[in-house]
């Protein structure tokens, strides 16, 4: 008799697309939130599966916050090209211009909250009800406690006190009018698993993941790129560096690990060593214990 | 490294306050190097904060604000950890006041419970109500930890009367697969290292367990049943018959070329392709994400069912179920609610609460008012529409259902569905 297994990759897969699904079918104007980090990357490969042959049926929404990567944006632009399907961008600096949004001052500054306003403007213009993303539970303490389907109130604010129970496969999409849902289909996923079903299905990356020389300078440390976001303090200075990036958020704040691996299976024995998490090279979860929770209260996805 | 035959385990923890379930959970974490050097120096830091002489492996799993200023788990987190043969994800659930709703929302997706016996207490109450919420949704294994053994000595005595008692007490549940076994989550004893302590131990580990314990029958592969989630449709010029139908497959095994019926029309057609992103698969099976073509056009639309020509679930508008209530609004008489079960949603009515049911002592109420936040109760609902439904006892996914507020739009109670009405 033949053994009805299926792998813990294919089981996550399963269930991430079994969730994108359910988005399509149970909002009416669902979107997926698009960094150009590898998560999101993933999430866009799985909701590709979802409705082969059909074209992914909502938007991917970039929140651009004028502080990517250059390497980020051709990617992003490639891949929305190659897969036919509909991009928005939310603009940081549009808001900063507009005085919506103050930006931080100092040498320490990010605009990494300054997202939260581009991206309530956005869902709000576009009517989106339910925003996926590619957040998993493993990253954060925060972020262990999110369901699925996270209900967001009018003003967008997660209440981790009163969120839904989630119960066998059966997601609760209702809500009022002006209430949205943040939607999370990899929330079961780890860095570990990412970068197994990365190699597994032999999905493209930005260069920025792989090891690459770089002009880097340490902070607090912290390997960070130079670039034109960035002021140096007095002691610190440029070296290049052999690095790659484990995530990818703003240039200014997402810290480099020195690496040689320049393949993924090369990544995944490193992932398999290392002793530190992922968003330990973050500096905005460094602002103080429940940085993730207050920002996520405040709408950050 | 081989990944590729590495399985999927999830297990949720039960136990009361001070049973040690935390430290369980960061003892088969740190044991099983799944923890960070970063997280451990946050923890290492907070312990000293808190002014602990002792690194306190709980604070890896309290997340949020207000459970570590109160020093509680207030709400469902989920941990991860693996090992070169499977790889784990633990819904860990709050033991406090609301531990029926939450334990009910850990355990509803679990192939496995870790049930946490403090050796010196022995069973509590709260040991049978887990237990018998265990046993109520149907959680396949159960492993029976009886924990803090480094307190009593290392006792076998007490350990055996722990399990005797625990035996007595489970022949009135239905779980099929109950292990014991004597640990200290404190000093590692037995989690993912042997005891030296307990030699008159001859069991084997609770990682060993939780590693080899056999789940692949877990799900129901005999009863097929294939919820259409969504019909796909592309506008394209290569596809332009193309029609797809998207869903997960809930039960069963289905092969292309097999005669199936369509729910509720009652149509036949024979499969023609079992497919995901373009590739196709012979056989295909639960829990499977796949989008199926069939040889005939039909009219099939999302809360439609495929099931296999000859073995059908009921089609029933009245159904009985067992509700664990989870919301302050209670329940009464003739309330109307909307259903969700399957890729299904409509409009219900209760219209008999036919008793509550004593989760201390598993009898029946009959003398009530309503139905309140964490009861339990057996109820009769006559829904708006037919539903495609089997005993919750044969299939966990097309025997269970929620219910929602109308007004609120919150989820009120899971149901499982005993039969039909």
């Amino acid at each position: 008799m033949t053994n009805y297994v299926m792998n813990h990759l294919q089981e996550l897969e399963s269930e991430a697309i079994f969730v994108i699904r359910e988005v399509a079918a149970q909002f009416e104007r669902p979107a997926l939130l698009f960094s150009g980090g590898k998560d999101s990357i993933l999430l866009t490969h799985l909701a590709k599966k979802a409705f082969y042959p059909a074209r992914i049926p909502f938007p991917l929404i970039h929140i651009d916050t004028g502080h990517n990567f250059p390497e980020t944006i051709e990617f992003r632009d490639n891949l929305v090209k190659e897969l036919g399907v509909e991009l928005v961008v939310g603009s940081v600096q549009e808001a900063i211009d507009k005085g919506r949004v103050r930006e931080e001052t100092g040498v320490n500054a990010s605009r990494n909250s300054l997202q939260i306003v581009s991206l309530l403007d956005t869902l709000e213009e576009r009517k989106v009800d339910a925003a996926m993303g590619g957040a998993r539970r493993d990253e954060e303490k925060a972020r262990a406690k999110e369901r699925f389907f996270s209900h967001r109130d009018e003003f967008g604010q997660w209440d981790p006190k009163n969120q839904r129970p989630e119960l066998w496969n059966l997601f609760n999409a209702r809500k009022h009018n002006g209430e949205h849902f943040r939607v999370f289909p990899i929330s079961n996923w780890t860095e570990m698993d990412v970068w197994q079903y990365i190699e597994m299905e032999g999905i493209k990356l930005p260069s920025l993941y792989f090891s690459h020389q770089r002009e880097c300078f340490i902070r607090d440390g912290v390997i960070l790129a130079n670039s034109e976001f960035v002021t140096l303090k007095d002691d610190e200075e440029l070296q290049v560096m052999t690095v790659r990036y484990r995530t990818c958020g703003d240039m200014p704040i997402t810290g480099a690990v020195e690496s040689d691996a320049d393949t993924v299976a090369k990544i995944i024995e490193e992932v398999a060593a290392t002793r530190t998490t992922e968003r330990g090279g973050r500096a905005d979860d460094k602002r103080g214990e429940t940085a993730m929770e207050d920002r996520k209260k405040a709408g950050y996805f | 490294m081989d990944y590729q035959h590495t399985e999927l385990l999830r297990f949720t923890t039960a136990g009361s306050v001070d049973d040690g379930k935390s430290t369980l959970i960061g003892r088969l974490l740190y044991d099983s190097k799944s923890i960070f050097q970063d997280q451990l120096d946050a923890v290492e830091e907070s312990s000293k904060k808190k002014g602990f002489d002792y690194v306190d492996l709980s604070l890896l799993t309290d997340g949020l604000r207000s459970e570590r200023e109160q020093g509680i788990t207030i709400d469902v987190a989920y941990r991860y950890f693996s090992t070169p043969k499977r790889k784990f994800i633990i819904a860990d659930t709050p033991g406090h006041i609301q531990y029926t709703r939450n334990m009910v929302t850990g355990a509803s997706t679990a192939n496995l419970a870790i049930i946490l016996v403090d050796a010196r207490k022995g069973l509590l109450e709260q040991t049978h109500r887990h237990s018998f919420i265990a046993s109520l949704l149907r959680i396949p294994h159960a492993i029976v930890c009886v924990n803090k053994m480094d307190l009593v000595d290392y006792s076998e005595e007490v350990y055996d009367q722990i399990v005797q008692d625990f035996t007595d007490f489970s022949a009135k549940l239905e779980i099929n697969d109950i292990q014991f076994i004597p640990i200290s989550a404190l000093m590692g004893d037995n989690v993912v290292n042997r005891s030296e302590n307990m030699p008159w131990y001859e069991g084997s580990t609770l990682m060993y367990h939780l590693e080899h314990v056999h789940i692949s029958s877990d799900l129901n592969h005999i009863d097929n049943r294939f919820p259409v989630q969504s019909v796909i449709r592309p506008h394209k010029i290569d596809f332009q018959d193309y029609r797809g139908y998207a869903g997960r497959i809930d039960g069963g095994i289905f092969k292309a070329g097999d005669k199936i019926r369509v729910l509720p029309t009652g149509f036949t057609s024979t499969i023609k392709s079992i497919e995901l992103a373009g590739e196709e698969m012979e056989e295909a099976f639960a829990p499977m994400s796949v989008t199926m073509t069939l040889h005939d056009e039909l009219d099939i639309s999302r809360g439609d069912m495929i099931v296999r020509e000859n073995n059908s679930p009921d089609v029933t508008q009245d159904i009985e179920v067992l509700v664990t209530w989870m919301n302050e609004r209670p329940l009464y008489n003739r309330t109307k609610v909307i259903v969700k079960h399957t890729t299904n949603e409509c409009l219900g009515m209760v219209k008999d609460i036919k008793y509550k049911v004593d989760i201390n002592t598993l009898h029946r109420i009959t003398d009530f008012d309503a139905v309140e936040m964490n009861d339990i109760a057996r109820l009769s609902i006559r829904t708006s529409k037919p539903l495609f439904v089997d005993p919750y006892g044969r299939n966990r996914l097309t025997g269970s259902i929620i219910i929602i507020d109308e007004q609120t739009n919150e989820t009120l109670g899971a149901g499982m569905i005993v039969r039909k009405g």
